[in-house]
């Protein structure tokens, strides 16, 4: 008790900016130079899973964001008493618990997302970007800060798989979030004309490729090589 | 003082308490709806053995259950056909019936017909439940009033591998079923089973499918499932079956 109030005093003093450039870049950093899909490539077995269509694709990104920013901000504020001996098992239990809520909410209130996602929300689980972030950095920062920087690296992983549905929905089923763009833009050009859906985009090496290239443009621009 | 085991011990047992505590509140208090919805899956999942996908997905919750109950109307029988009085059909949960002896199971039969009339059926729909390679398998097979002719199937799965047994849940597959025949030319109750591999034409044949690469077993799997339970049913289809006839006449 005396030493949360030692800190929240020396809290106050500095009074840094609610978005300050340091947290700004808790944000910004995991989006691209510090991308947890293409870069630290954690995260991978979702992201090819769920990615044939946009619409569970969102709902994924979102119980993912919802997950990292919850048990972040759950075990930053229980940093100074989780005994560090049982600290992976207490982070477990916190994800779990919170995987668990996600996935009973989607049981209630959209039951077909559930069917078709159930295993990989379970899945979040496991999702080596919401352990690595609590390791990494909610058991050793504030709550606010811990929120920012799991709200980075979970949008960092939301805009990487959406961008991989959107070109695996659109070449693999012509439609993106189920609107046939390709029945459309078909017809446009007469009768006869048809634009041709690729199968290999519908199942999971549709997916690597795609990641694949994404991978190679962004570190083609951000010039990152690994050691 | 944080690191003795009478600490680790007494965090540990507030923490799963708290937490189990908010599970079972949340799955308390989402329960009701969580039933609703798994009701209303059902529903989806009988109609889909008459009517297409995109027409249901186009409906709203109200609109399916109000579609369900103008089109549909159901009994319960046992395996000689005879009709069990008292029981509802949306009442008999199928999986757990399956484990029971078959004597003693309950078998729903969901009846589609013209709206409003119970009379002018439209198809026989029987539930179907079995084991495919690595969970349990279900679907709704609907047969026409010839009682023989198969006018739709929905299968849905509980764990089967994605992107190969899963895919009994595509309409493409789905769809190989549509006027496929039960009985053959002798009147034997033989079924349709699906083969192994797949992109060959079977569309001479009126009792086989096409198969799914990679996924023989969940095929073999649902072959099990629709010979068991279309055996189960084969009283009430043939008793079905000579009334229609005596109609006919």
């Amino acid at each position: 008790m005396s030493a949360e109030t030692i800190e929240k005093t020396i809290e106050k003093k500095p009074a840094e900016a609610l978005f300050s450039k340091r947290r700004k870049k808790l944000v910004s950093d995991p989006l691209v130079d510090d991308n947890p899909i293409t870069i630290q490539v954690l995260g991978i077995c979702s992201a090819l899973a769920v990615t044939t269509q946009m619409k569970p694709t969102l709902v994924m990104a979102i119980s993912v964001i919802f997950v990292v920013v919850m048990s972040n901000l759950t075990i930053s504020l229980m940093r100074n008493t989780i005994p560090s001996r049982v600290r992976i098992i207490v982070q477990l239990a916190v994800v779990a618990t919170l995987v668990t809520l996600v996935s009973e909410v989607l049981k209630a209130f959209a039951y077909d997302m559930y069917k078709e996602l159930s295993v990989f929300v379970g899945l979040i689980i496991t999702n080596c970007i919401v352990m690595g972030r609590l390791e990494a950095f909610a058991l050793g920062n504030k709550p606010y800060d811990s929120i920012l920087d799991g709200f980075g690296s979970a949008l960092g992983y939301s805009w990487i798989i959406l961008a991989v549905a959107f070109f695996r929905e659109l070449w693999g089923s012509g439609a993106v979030f189920g609107i046939p763009v390709f029945e459309y833009v078909s017809s446009l050009f007469g009768p006869d004309f048809k634009l041709a859906t690729n199968g290999l985009m519908v199942s999971p090496v549709g997916a690597f490729i795609i990641l694949g290239l994404i991978i190679w443009v962004q570190r083609t621009k951000t010039g990152y090589v690994e050691h | 003082m944080q690191q003795s085991n009478a600490y680790i011990i007494t965090f540990s047992v507030i923490l799963t308490v708290v937490l189990g505590l908010l599970l079972s509140g949340t799955s308390q208090v989402l329960g009701p709806m969580q039933k609703e919805a798994i009701a209303l899956d059902q529903k989806k999942q009988i109609l889909g053995a008459v009517i297409s996908g995109d027409e249901i997905a186009a409906m709203t919750p109200d609109e399916v259950n109000a579609y369900y109950g103008s089109h549909i109307a159901s009994t319960v029988v046992d395996m000689n056909g005879k009709e069990i009085a008292g029981a509802t059909a949306e009442g008999v949960d199928v999986a757990k019936n399956y484990k029971k002896p078959v004597e003693e199971r309950q078998f729903p039969v969901y009846i589609f017909h013209e709206e409003g009339n119970v009379a002018s059926v439209k198809s026989y729909i029987f539930p179907l439940y079995g084991a495919g390679l690595w969970d349990a398998i279900w679907g709704y097979l609907a047969l026409g009033t010839d009682m023989n002719t198969v006018g739709g199937i929905t299968l849905a799965h509980a764990g089967e591998t994605p992107g190969l047994g899963a895919r009994i849940t595509e309409p493409g597959v789905q769809s190989r079923y549509e006027g496929k025949e039960i009985f053959n030319e002798s009147g034997e109750l033989v079924a349709i089973q699906m083969q192994k591999g797949e992109g060959k034409d079977y569309s001479g044949n009126p009792h086989q499918v096409d198969g799914m690469s990679g996924a023989t077993i969940t095929g073999n799997g649902v072959n099990n499932m629709l010979i068991n339970y279309l055996g189960y049913y084969k009283a009430y289809i043939e008793s079905k079956k000579s009334s229609t006839a005596v109609a006919s006449l």
